[in-house]
């Protein structure tokens, strides 16, 4: 028998619309309204804002650890601004931004990143599923939930974020294939910020890109300049039509760049150069989307003032709002709530036993 | 009423269930075409088509946080592991998602799920297909792990599971899959998971066992009724986690003399938690010390020596009358 080549025809389609500079491919710029623009100007600066108060507040133990979004706005805004509030979002743990625009509040995210578990409340409407902290986890959750939206007939979509380092997770695998299968509403979007703690994205795998990931599973792949918060919700809008029309699955590959520490307890200068972090930091994602308002008459250095004052104050708000519920206001038996529909008896003979140490404990002190 | 393996009673707990609840998906390894491997899924692709039994990849790891995803979307998955020895492949999404997702979100997402596994040895299968590992299921908090050991509790329970707000972990034991028929009503019958049963009453010994070991746990205490003149009594835990202590400390009470059966391995078994339990509530009633018959602490052996390795009658009947002779 004959040794045979299988062909298959596959390319990687890299979509950029912004340049590094804030300048426009005409040709492929989205059609959106002026509101929908600075909406997501907005969102990426509170992100950023929100970011750098978080680390001061961690800084300062006012809160615990947290993984910092700055430098990936346009990712976690372009993609999730490309849902609607019925569709799903399925985060990793470096989505605040997109989270928050989705309407996770921003007192629940500081009570959560405080060590408050009533933090992990996402409210009633806000179809956003809680920070899953382990690698690539959450990418079957949003397959089960496409699964059920088209099972019961409906056209929302399920999108699921990860990083570059989640593509050597087996979860991550499995999630593909099983959403190519089935053929189900899930839009998959990769956030290669270059770094898996210390390991560079070239060590993670030897695949010339992350979207080419997609082309063992029968799903198409597409890249995108993950700093370009107009090529990102082209490239998301897209996938979420076609998951709408029952075409399927699609992975994105946002190529974007982590500017800060993984979390808080990292120490980047171990295994990375200033100067490439400053590279990066030419291609800023919300300097390049305000150059780009600025050119189409949005925006102007009176307007950017203003908007950074409404975000302080509603950052300042929340920061206040917060700490209010720290602390001794919050009930240490909270611990014991939510672990079943009914709790079962040893767990409530446990309860007490903690309630009564707690006020021995109180009355020595008294 | 008819006569039924527990693979049929299964299966007929998982036909009226679908029947009632077109949230009830099944899903997991050749559960669909082929029926499963032990048959307990038979029928269901036919009658219920194949996007309610769903034949999946082979990822283990995939059908379980599939199945979250569809649980907290609001469906009611019943999730297939072909055998309990597979199931780490998909562990972490139990660990990690499934048993805290009511707990880390406060409540707004649950994940009322079952995931069904053949368990335990017994019917000389390949190595990986013979464990009892339940306790790793049963330390996690926000877990149920159930054990039916008939029939006719094996198909209330599921009904019960696949109703149950939180996340069931079902182990069936598979060497009592096919081993006796039971009568099984026709018409819907259900357990309360978290309830032990008391299946025979004695004054002189209390038996704690579940699963495949009620058997032989049975049928000594009828030897010991017989050859001895001692009425043991027997409960039948059921529910694994969370651990009804209510029946065998009382039992204790009355009694002072107890042996723990289970096919798990002994060191930091489920012999260990309810011996526990004991000390904590009936210490001062008890009149000799506990004894448990296990499996030992090697690894499952092939089948050539699973017998001997297994707990059985005679195992039972000499702690038992080594516990009564002290």
């Amino acid at each position: 028998m004959p040794r045979e080549v299988v062909e298959l025809s596959y390319k990687v389609e890299h979509l950029s619309i912004l340049d590094k500079d804030g300048n426009l491919d005409e040709a492929l710029e989205p059609e959106l309204t002026d509101e929908f623009l600075l909406s997501l100007h907005r969102w990426m600066l509170l992100g950023r804002r929100f970011d750098e108060r978080m680390l001061s507040l961690q800084r300062q133990g006012r809160i615990g650890t947290f993984a910092p979004i700055t430098g990936q706005e346009a990712a976690n805004i372009g993609a999730a601004s490309a849902l609607r509030d019925s569709d799903w979002m399925v985060v990793a743990f470096r989505e605040t931004a997109g989270e928050l625009m989705r309407g996770r509040s921003l007192v629940d995210t500081l009570l959560y990143y405080g060590g408050y578990n009533e933090g992990g409340y996402i409210d009633k409407g806000v179809n956003n599923l809680p920070v899953a902290v382990p690698v690539g986890s959450q990418t079957l959750h949003a397959v089960g939930i496409a699964w059920s939206i088209k099972y019961r007939g409906g056209d929302d979509v399920a999108m699921v974020f990860f990083g570059d380092g989640a593509t050597s997770q087996g979860d991550f695998h499995e999630a593909l294939n099983f959403a190519g299968v089935y053929q189900v509403p899930a839009v998959f979007v990769c956030q290669n910020n270059q770094w898996a703690i210390s390991v560079p994205r070239e060590q993670q795998t030897r695949s010339k890109t992350l979207a080419q990931k997609a082309l063992a599973y029968g799903v198409p792949g597409i890249q995108v300049d993950g700093n370009d918060v107009l090529a990102v919700y082209t490239a998301a809008a897209e996938a979420i039509d076609r998951a709408r029309t029952d075409k399927g699955p699609t992975l994105i590959e946002a190529v974007t760049y982590r500017m800060s520490v993984h979390t808080t307890a990292d120490d980047p200068s171990r295994y990375r150069e200033d100067e490439e972090v400053e590279k990066w930091a030419e291609r800023d994602p919300i300097t390049r989307f305000q150059i780009y308002l600025e050119h189409k008459g949005l925006l102007d250095d009176k307007k950017i003032e203003t908007l950074e004052e409404d975000v302080a104050q509603q950052i300042r708000d929340a920061v206040q709002k917060a700490e209010e519920v720290m602390g001794d206001s919050v009930d240490p038996l909270g611990m014991f709530d939510y672990m079943y529909a009914e709790p079962h008896g040893y767990l409530m003979a446990q309860r007490e036993e903690l309630a009564a140490e707690l006020e021995a404990k109180e009355a020595h002190r008294g | 009423m008819a006569r039924m393996t527990m693979v049929q009673a299964l299966n007929l707990a998982l036909t009226q269930e679908m029947e009632n609840n077109e949230a009830v998906i099944v899903l997991g390894e050749d559960v669909g075409v082929d029926g499963g491997v032990f048959r307990v899924t038979n029928g269901l692709i036919e009658k219920y088509g194949t996007d309610r039994c769903v034949d999946t990849p082979l990822a283990e790891g995939g059908i379980i946080g599939m199945a979250l995803g569809m649980a907290i979307y609001g469906l009611r998955p019943v999730a297939e592991i072909q055998f309990s020895g597979f199931i780490y492949q998909g562990f972490h999404q139990i660990e990690q998602h499934v048993a805290r997702m009511r707990w880390r979100s406060r409540g707004r997402f649950t994940a009322p799920m079952v995931i069904r596994a053949p368990y335990a040895a017994g019917v000389r299968a390949l190595e990986h297909h013979s464990e009892s590992r339940e306790v790793y299921f049963a330390h996690t908090p926000g877990l149920k792990v159930v054990i039916p050991s008939s029939p006719r509790n094996a198909r209330a329970l599921l009904v019960a599971a696949m109703r149950d707000p939180d996340p069931v972990i079902f182990f069936e034991p598979k060497s009592i899959y096919r081993a006796f028929r039971e009568d099984v009503p026709e018409e819907e019958e259900t357990m309360e998971i978290g309830k032990s049963v008391r299946v025979r009453e004695g004054d002189d010994l209390t038996l704690v066992s579940y699963g495949a070991m009620m058997r032989p746990a049975l049928e000594a205490a009828e030897t010991l009724a017989e050859e001895d003149g001692i009425d043991a009594e027997l409960i039948d835990l059921l529910t694994i986690s969370p651990l009804d202590d209510s029946l065998f400390t009382k039992s204790v009470e009355k009694t002072g003399r107890v042996v723990v059966v289970h096919e798990a391995h002994r060191s930091f078994g489920p012999g260990a938690e309810i011996v526990s339990r004991i000390i904590e509530k009936s210490f001062w009633y008890l009149e000799a010390p506990v004894k448990r018959v296990t499996g030992f602490d090697v690894i499952t052996p092939l089948f050539a020596r699973e017998q001997v390795y297994l707990p059985d009658y005679h195992r039972v009947l000499r702690a038992a009358r080594e516990t009564l002779s002290v």
